[in-house]
């Protein structure tokens, strides 16, 4: 009796693989050479006559930030109430109750606070910078940049990547304080406890190196979502059709590596 | 306007501007062009011309130095452009305009905006001076007054000469034009072809057009390369292309004088559905 022949399939699914790797490594690789190609031009465009325009990061810090902040106040509220409701409930399981706000603020300015903005920004202003470079890609507005003596990096990417630097740290900011604002209005309705009091707990346990935490991730959450959003734009094939896939991936592939980063980088602050 | 125009044609020894020797292009394994050698000169509009898969595309995206060939050399303006460092390519771009077959008009920007880009990155000139030059190159292409609106209010020809606009508002030695004609009907393209010559002659400009319309390439053409499976297969004049004994040539050219699209009256037929005298198509 014949055994069924399942090297195929094995080899397949090796070679899907490597592929797959080899795809990682080659975008690694990119986004590694796209950031260094946006500092360059920060730094030496001037010189060269060339420089990254103040009005094109103003634009997309407007079109990143400000456009942004009415859904990330309404997140940060959301989440800050909805901790605090888990919160009281599990500590009013120890009879803890009151101190819920140490949690509350802690988890807002170490986690929610950074990582809900990052994943709003991903979804609307990383998927936007994709399809944005996807369709300049195939209208041919890219290759009429570079035609034109216009260095797309220059022109395109280094204002988007700045503009995320400065607003996804900012939006943080503001996401932590509504989010620990809104928790401690739930906490003092439900508990009793004022404002002031709670307020007193938050600067009592809440450190620089919290806050410096929170920060520093929502920086590291910027890059992450400017360049995963340019290198999906920049590979897109096929159309509009193309155009939404290299969205759709933008989205998926960037949630995914904040939520990978946010573990790494947890890991790591709290070990070291 | 155009028999003047085609009557002022450039000076058959006039210095060559753009030089092109053996050079090969792969895609992948596949060989796009094979050992291609070509000058263009001073003040010509050379067309460049063949069918689908010839590698057209590909030599006009060379001559752009939109992508670096895998062997050869390619002279633009006398610079060796293969191995040209990226401050003298940028100083070199300067001198080289490009209307591409969209269009490719930034959809966010008004077509003002558009065609003042270039001047904003590349010089230093106010806004009121930009705005002149660009209401300039504007009027040169027929479209003065619509400097307000936004490439997507307005119609295929109209891009077209934005564009066209935008290639020519530094001044540039060279002028590439990908399908200008392309999607046009025969009163725009014709128009279109109008303007070309009109570039060459009032700007001096070195004129490269990529196309594929036989009717467009006879009334614009000073030379004429035709390439098929990336190979060149004639370089000459309209008349001696015409007159070529190849059968190679001859069949290309006969199978697109066969196109119901360089008939007039037969373009009307497929869009309406009807004859030209009136007559209902069944």
């Amino acid at each position: 009796m014949a055994l069924p022949n399942t090297g195929g399939l094995y080899s397949k699914s090796f070679d899907k693989l490597g592929r797959s790797i080899i795809s990682l490594v080659e975008e690694l690789g990119h986004g590694g050479a796209l950031l260094w190609e946006c500092l360059y031009w920060f730094c030496a465009g001037p010189r060269l006559g060339q420089p990254v325009r103040l009005r094109l990061i103003l634009s997309q810090m407007m079109e990143i930030g400000v456009t942004a902040l009415p859904i990330v106040l309404i997140m940060a509220a959301t989440i800050g109430v909805m901790q605090a409701i888990q919160g009281i409930y599990a500590l009013g399981l120890f009879g803890a109750e009151s101190r819920v706000g140490i949690g509350i603020n802690l988890a807002t300015v170490r986690e929610f606070g950074p990582l809900i903005t990052a994943i709003l920004i991903a979804g609307r202003s990383g998927s936007a910078l994709a399809a944005r470079i996807g369709t300049m890609t195939i209208n041919q507005e890219i290759d009429a940049l570079n035609v034109m003596g216009i260095n797309p990096v220059r022109y395109l990417v280094a204002p988007a990547l700045l503009a995320m630097l400065i607003m996804v740290p900012a939006l943080s900011l503001v996401s932590m304080y509504v989010g620990m604002f809104t928790a401690g209005l739930y906490v003092q309705a439900d508990l009793g406890i004022s404002l002031a009091a709670y307020a007193k707990d938050a600067v009592d346990i809440l450190s620089l190196d919290d806050l410096m935490h929170g920060i520093g991730k929502s920086i590291i959450f910027a890059v992450l979502i400017g360049l995963i959003g340019v290198i999906n734009g920049a590979s897109v094939t096929g159309g509009a059709e193309g155009v939404g896939k290299v969205t759709t991936r933008s989205v998926v592939q960037s949630i995914a590596a904040i939520v990978f980063t946010d573990m790494i980088f947890a890991f790591i602050s709290t070990r070291i | 306007m155009s028999s003047t125009l085609q009557q002022e044609t450039p000076d058959n020894n006039a210095e060559s501007v753009i030089t092109v020797e053996d050079l090969v292009m792969y895609y992948g394994n596949r060989k796009i062009l094979k050992n291609v050698s070509m000058e263009i000169r001073n003040g010509e509009i050379m067309v460049i011309m063949g069918g689908s898969g010839s590698g057209k595309s590909t030599l006009l995206r060379q001559l752009m130095v939109l992508e670096r060939p895998h062997s050869g050399t390619i002279k633009i303006l006398d610079q060796d452009v293969g191995e040209m460092p990226a401050q003298e390519l940028y100083n070199l771009r300067k001198k080289l305009g490009v209307a591409f077959q969209g269009g490719a008009l930034f959809s966010s920007m008004s077509v003002g905006e558009n065609i003042m880009l270039p001047l904003h990155e590349h010089t230093e000139l106010d806004p009121a001076t930009m705005q002149i030059m660009a209401r300039m190159k504007l009027e040169m292409v027929n479209l003065a007054g619509f400097e307000d609106l936004k490439p997507s209010e307005l119609s295929g020809g109209m891009i077209k000469r934005a564009a066209v606009a935008r290639a020519i508002v530094m001044d540039p030695r060279i002028l590439y034009m990908d399908e200008p004609s392309a999607g046009l009907d025969p009163v725009v393209s014709s128009s279109l072809d109008d303007l070309i010559l009109l570039l060459r002659d009032a700007m001096g400009m070195t004129i490269v057009v990529v196309t594929h319309e036989l009717e467009s390439t006879f009334k614009i053409a000073d030379r004429v390369t035709v390439l098929d499976q990336g190979e060149i297969l004639f370089i000459g004049t309209v008349d001696e292309l015409k007159n070529h004994p190849s059968e190679r040539i001859q069949s290309l050219l006969n199978r697109r004088a066969d196109d119901e699209m360089l008939d007039p009256d037969a373009y009307l037929k497929r869009l309406t559905g009807e004859d030209v005298n009136g007559d209902a198509t069944l």
